[in-house]
């Protein structure tokens, strides 16, 4: 017993340095000015900034749409890897999870290249391509997980009280795989809001991201705009922390009455 | 479309897997209207994969089923008259136990007030009213069990399968549960398809009895009547307990078994048949004899003896009188079952019996015994006492068979060259045995295994799927692995 509470002290030392204090010092930060004394005018700044608050819709936005764009491709994938015989949810599982094995930023280098070779013009398009391509499979699998763990006999028993295919899938197979598409979202949504290597390699820097803002803020305004990106990553982290609070709401809620 | 008189109808029925192994074989059978039918065999009999062929998860490789004289052989589940009761319950965890009574009701757009009131009346029926806004999975197994057949007859389907529906239950649980489902069986007049492995609920709660074993029916009955005229050693073994002893019918109501001759009730043998016996445990009549009685043994005038001991040892006249065969031993060992006593007694000449008695006879107790003609169940013997196998004559002595190659004596050779197919029998006594597997020519595993009084007969498969029978005293389990070994000199050989 004593020896396995003394295992826990480097994971808390760790805790402690690389998580609690960097969040004390974002929120020192965030509301002192580079002098070190109180002050709010690092949010007053953001939000009296029209471009700021833009690149912030517009960053939820692009999030929120590449999450859906996951999600309308990746439910599909996980369904049929679930459901299908033998030997090709092994070969799906495994070409899926292939391109994670080279570095999302080689990838997305290397997606810069290919639109470039085929003429098509980098941007809006081509980063909404690029993140969905980097982020589909962190859709898949955790649906794929509950798809994979469901009970076979729930369906036959839906089949069995007078269900046609259709009806067996919205009514059993899709409201308990709830908690994957939950996982799923959660798992695209939060890097994509706050992304922005990939942003800045397949817009050529033409489109500012919030996550780019920050990453501004921190790398070239100087010692000065710390302040103010610990403001911008206070807010990030706070809509992040809302949407999983509220998602984690619903999922719960879904378990009752969805559709 | 004229109505036929029965709801199921399943003909000729087979379904074969991917992997070549029949699940069913050529299985046939007939449900009228309101019975409760139950399917009982040992696990991997095919009996889930019937009820699942009935509920349309599973389509037939061959055969048609009919519901109401209406082939639905390809039909999906969800358009036949048919309600199943999963094992596992299978209850939607996303919903209360009231919408998953309700499911099948709001699948067919019945208005509101309509379900309400159906889905009361059926949690009614098995007793779970106050449940209705209760999570599934707060339930207890008996519980969660009541609601999935409470799911199932909601819908007033003209069939309900139910897959061993109690299998997860306690003893105690699954005994009350037991008497429900026939007290719900005779209010609702729903046909009942029950498939269990427990053979005590099949006779407990069905007018019919399908047994199965290895993918077919092996007998069709009352539970009366399987109980009582099991057609082979296979459903007088499985049901209940049995002796099984083997005998010679010597002609019309005499047969001849544990070197005895007894009265029985059987015709149509034909003279000096060998046949398979069953006696019953319970029907066995034991009394305390002595070592005078004993002497007396082997004496003609049977009636005599039985004189002398039922005035000395049947104090309560419980022995019935008349001229009935008696036979002696001693106990060996004696259990108390709740409400009867278990002994075992063996008799002089090797045989063990199995008897059943209010009474307890203690062990090292010398006794006489005696079963009532009726109570002798006489059945075709399946095998008798050769294996039987195809084979070719090889060049060394060697002949080949069940896919390896035997020694055999230069005797049985005589008048056969290489090249020869004979017939290759082998006494089931003189199948050897060997623990491990690889000390023996061919291996296999042990399959079936039936106690004949004084001898196992075991039916052994071999890894190329061929099954042979072998007569030994020695204790195996189903499922151990053994080496086969035949002596030359056991092998006889007869040109094919």
């Amino acid at each position: 017993m004593g020896s396995r509470r003394t295992w826990a002290w480097p994971y808390v030392l760790f805790l402690v340095l690389f998580v609690v204090l960097p969040l004390i010092l974002i929120l020192i930060y965030a509301f002192t000015n580079p002098q070190g004394h109180f002050t709010l005018q690092n949010f007053v700044q953001f939000f009296s900034t029209i471009g700021a608050i833009n690149t912030f819709i517009y960053s939820l936005a692009i999030a929120l749409i590449t999450t859906i764009i996951c999600l309308l491709l990746g439910y599909p994938a996980a369904y049929i890897m679930a459901t299908a015989e033998l030997k090709i949810p092994a070969v799906m599982a495994i070409l899926f999870i292939l391109p994670m094995w080279i570095n999302f930023l080689l990838r997305t280098l290397a997606t810069v290249e290919l639109f470039n070779m085929f003429g098509i013009p980098l941007g809006e398009g081509a980063l909404i391509y690029g993140m969905c391509y980097d982020f589909l499979p962190f859709m898949i699998y955790p649906i794929y997980n509950t798809l994979q763990k469901m009970d076979r006999s729930l369906i036959e028993a839906a089949h069995d009280l007078g269900a046609n295919r259709r009806e067996v899938f919205t009514k059993v197979i899709l409201p308990l795989s709830a908690p994957g598409i939950y996982s799923g979202i959660i798992m695209v949504f939060m890097p994509t809001v706050s992304t922005f290597a990939i942003a800045e390699l397949l817009t050529r820097n033409k489109i500012t991201l919030f996550g780019s803002l920050i990453q501004r803020a921190f790398g070239e305004g100087g010692l000065q705009m710390w302040n103010y990106g610990a403001a911008l990553s206070l807010i990030m982290l706070l809509i992040i922390g809302l949407t999983s609070f509220f998602g984690n709401n619903e999922d719960t809620e879904s378990n009752r009455s969805i559709l | 479309m004229s109505k036929s008189q029965y709801i199921i109808e399943v003909n000729h029925v087979s379904k074969q897997f991917e992997d070549g192994k029949f699940a069913l074989d050529d299985v046939s059978l007939q449900v009228k209207k309101g019975e409760f039918v139950t399917i009982l065999g040992p696990s991997g009999c095919g009996k889930t994969t019937l009820l699942r062929c009935i509920a349309g998860f599973q389509v037939a490789t061959s055969g048609d089923i009919l519901l109401n004289g209406e082939d639905v052989t390809q039909t999906p589940p969800h358009k036949r008259p048919v309600n199943t009761v999963f094992q596992k319950y299978a209850l939607f965890p996303h919903l209360n136990v009231f919408e998953n009574v309700a499911f099948g009701l709001k699948l067919k757009k019945i208005d509101r007030d309509t379900i309400i009131k159906k889905v009361k009346q059926a949690l009614k029926t098995v007793g779970m009213s106050d449940y209705e806004y209760r999570n599934v999975d707060s339930l207890s197994g008996g519980q969660q069990q009541r609601v999935a057949i409470a799911r199932a007859i909601v819908n007033q389907p003209e069939v309900l399968l139910l897959d061993e529906p109690l299998a997860a239950l306690d003893l105690k649980m699954r005994k009350d549960m037991q008497l429900e489902l026939k007290e719900m069986h005779k209010k609702l007049g729903i046909t009942f398809i029950y498939v269990t492995h427990d053979q005590e609920e099949a006779l407990t709660l069905s007018d019919r009895v399908v047994v199965m074993n290895e993918g077919k029916i092996q007998q069709i009955g009352t539970p009366m009547d399987i109980y009582n005229e099991p057609v082979n050693c296979f459903v007088a073994d499985f049901i209940g307990e049995s002796n099984i002893l083997s005998g010679t019918m010597i002609r019309d109501k005499r047969v001849r078994f544990c070197e005895k001759e007894f009265d029985c009730v059987d015709t149509g043998f034909g003279e000096n048949q060998p046949v398979d016996v069953v006696i019953r445990p319970e029907d066995i009549y034991i009394w305390e004899s002595s070592t005078n009685t004993k002497k007396a043994k082997g004496d003609d005038d049977l009636a005599a003896v039985a004189a002398t001991q039922q005035s000395d040892y049947d104090p309560d006249d419980r022995v019935p009188k008349g001229n009935f065969t008696k036979w002696y031993g001693v106990v060996q060992s004696c259990i108390f079952k709740g409400v009867h006593y278990e002994m075992m007694v063996l008799t002089d000449n090797g045989y063990e019996f199995m008897v059943q008695d209010y009474h307890e006879f203690l062990p090292g107790a010398e006794v006489g015994m005696l079963v009532k003609p009726e109570d002798i169940q006489i059945m075709h013997k399946e095998h008798h006492i050769y294996n039987h196998f195809e084979g070719e004559v090889l060049k060394n002595n060697k002949v080949r068979f069940l896919d390896a190659e035997w020694e055999v004596t230069d005797e049985q050779l005589a008048g056969l060259s290489a090249g020869d197919n004979v017939e290759v029998l082998v006494p089931f006594r003189q199948i050897d045995l060997q623990d491990h597997e690889d000390e023996g020519v061919v291996s296999g595993e042990v399959h079936f295994i039936l106690y004949k009084g004084n001898h196992y007969h075991l039916t052994i498969r071999t890894d190329e799927g061929y099954d042979l029978f072998a007569n030994t005293s020695d204790v195996w389990d189903n499922g151990d692995r053994v080496g086969i070994l035949i002596a030359p000199e056991s092998i006889k050989l007869v040109k094919g």
